[in-house]
């Protein structure tokens, strides 16, 4: 029972972190039906950016968790401006082509900064110090939790809440809504159509770079491949859940965190990759739009 | 008040419009009435921005809007309900009603006009809570007609509200136009299929064929003429 509950919280952490990242995708899909596959790019650069104003913080003397919490403010915010640059160049001026050009499009971004970021920094593994102290209260459980995960959990479900709180209640989260479920209908309601777009790049690069910085600190090491591993898992989660809806991407990302955690404590940690793509091919006969996907109607 | 000038508007290489031209005057009910694909609906999207057209001129109260962009015309007071109503489907009513008013930053003037809707359709009152793609057509209708209200417009612009619905209905609704007409001077550009009960409704007409303007008189004149008669009332 005890290792069920340890494999149980680490799945949890795990999936957590994939319906963080998830949401980006989800988002954007919901909004213009388009699969950003340059998003674990932005996951990457997070992370990056993190590292670097860790690194900074350190020398100034700063220490412990306010290091961290600077350097998410700083992955946010340079996440956050990729996001709203790569919508501004590689997706909009192709608004309205066919919808392989994006995608196309997408994956150019997606090897373009791969490579920029090979060339600006290293192709070796960087180590990333561990920003995340061990919390005295939490000796009595760290045998099934310990404070990294504690605070990637607490940290991906206050964002997840906060995220929940803007598209339900806010003026803008309601915009967001109606662009998504009626685009043209939002623009003769007098929605800036293309802000919109643009805020939702933003909002999803944000908790990429919030996912990049707190899983660099968990397994201590960056490299400008990660996005790559990263935002196939978040995809799979994204597409599991039902892409285009965003409790979806969080039932996705909670469901292949677990999915991996069991496979590799009672299989194999050779095997979880198996699991989890099993798993998803498995959904997709069963239900083709995801657990909680709508299939979506085509209108006649 | 609405004045189009000349307006030519392509799909890619296909002429959608043909020098349309036409006019309405504030506080009038004008109608547009033409056969499929005549290019009614074109003409709204023209005048609001979605499908702006390659040359010619559209203005409101002498200010050109052509080219600016659907926000802005908004802003300016030109609300279109479009056709199929177009309700947000999964949104409640009064979130549908929110978005109509966007634009608008005066709450205490916001929370008046969604009283006011409420009064001219009871019913929305009733299923305020409800998501708006769970209503029946003519409460569709009815929310995408309050939707536009709560912009506050100045010209109202319908394509096809009387599309799908039954007869009591149609009818329920054409006296709500009027009475919004008569209420507020709201002017209302309305286009049509329904040829008859539209130009029962409307003080002037245009006929449209093939993207261009055909014919202009009074509604009732048009009512009258043999070949309006013959190809749009079925006489």
């Amino acid at each position: 029972m005890d290792y069920f509950l340890e494999l149980f919280l680490g799945g949890l952490t795990r999936g957590s972190i994939y319906a963080l990242i998830a949401l980006g995708y989800t988002m954007v899909y919901g909004i213009i039906q388009l699969i950003n596959f340059a998003h674990g790019e932005i996951y990457m650069i997070g992370a990056f950016v993190g590292l670097i104003v860790a690194g900074i913080c350190t020398i100034y003397g700063f220490s412990g968790i306010s290091v961290l919490i600077l350097a998410a403010i700083a992955a946010i915010i340079w996440a956050s401006a990729y996001g709203y640059t790569l919508e501004k160049i590689a997706y909009r001026p192709l608004r309205g082509a066919p919808r392989l050009s994006p995608l196309i499009s997408a994956i150019g971004m997606s090897i373009f900064l791969q490579n920029y970021v090979l060339l600006a920094q290293t192709s070796d593994f960087l180590p990333f110090p561990n920003l995340i102290p061990d919390f005295e209260f939490m000796e009595p459980v760290a045998y099934f939790i310990g404070s990294p995960e504690l605070v990637i959990l607490v940290t991906t479900f206050v964002t997840m809440i906060l995220l929940t709180l803007l598209i339900k209640k806010t003026k803008v989260g309601k915009a967001m809504r109606a662009t998504q479920q009626d685009m043209s209908m939002a623009r003769l309601v007098g929605i800036n159509v293309d802000r919109i777009i643009s805020l939702t790049f933003v909002i999803g690069s944000a908790l990429a770079a919030i996912g990049g910085v707190l899983v660099a600190s968990y397994i201590g090491q960056v490299n400008f491949y990660i996005g790559f591993l990263a935002g196939v898992k978040a995809f799979t989660a994204a597409v599991l859940g039902g892409i285009g809806s965003i409790p979806g991407a969080v039932l996705g990302g909670l469901v292949l965190g677990w999915t991996e955690s069991f496979a590799a404590g009672y299989v194999s940690s050779d095997y979880e990759d198996v699991f989890a793509f099993g798993l998803l091919v498995l959904i997709l006969i069963l239900r083709p739009a995801g657990i909680l996907g709508k299939a979506r109607k085509q209108k006649v | 008040m609405l004045k189009v000038s000349n307006i030519q508007t392509y799909y890619g290489n296909i002429q959608a419009l043909k020098d349309v031209s036409l006019e309405i005057k504030e506080g009038e009910i004008v109608t547009l009435i033409g056969a499929n694909g005549a290019g009614k609906t074109t003409t709204l999207m023209s005048i609001c921005g979605i499908t702006p057209p390659r040359s010619g001129e559209i203005s409101l109260d002498g200010d050109t809007i052509t080219g600016m962009s659907a926000e802005r015309i908004v802003q300016k007071g030109i609300v279109q309900v479009p056709e199929g109503r177009r309700i947000f489907p999964d949104m409640t009513v009064l979130e549908n009603l929110e978005m109509g008013a966007f634009l608008r930053k005066n709450k205490q003037l916001v929370q008046q006009d969604m009283n006011y809707v409420m009064t001219l359709f009871p019913i929305l009152e009733k299923r305020k809570n409800q998501l708006g793609g769970t209503l029946s057509g003519g409460e569709q209708q009815m929310l995408a007609i309050s939707r536009a209200l709560m912009a506050r417009p100045r010209v109202l612009l319908l394509d096809e509200p009387s599309l799908g619905l039954a007869p009591l209905i149609i009818k329920q609704i054409f006296d709500i136009l009027k009475q919004i007409n008569k209420e507020n001077n709201t002017t209302i550009f309305l286009v049509e299929q329904n040829a008859n009960q539209a130009l029962k409704l409307a003080d002037r007409g245009y006929v449209m064929e093939n993207g261009c303007i055909t014919l202009v008189d009074d509604a009732d004149n048009l009512l009258e003429n043999d070949a309006v008669r013959k190809a749009y009332l079925g006489l």
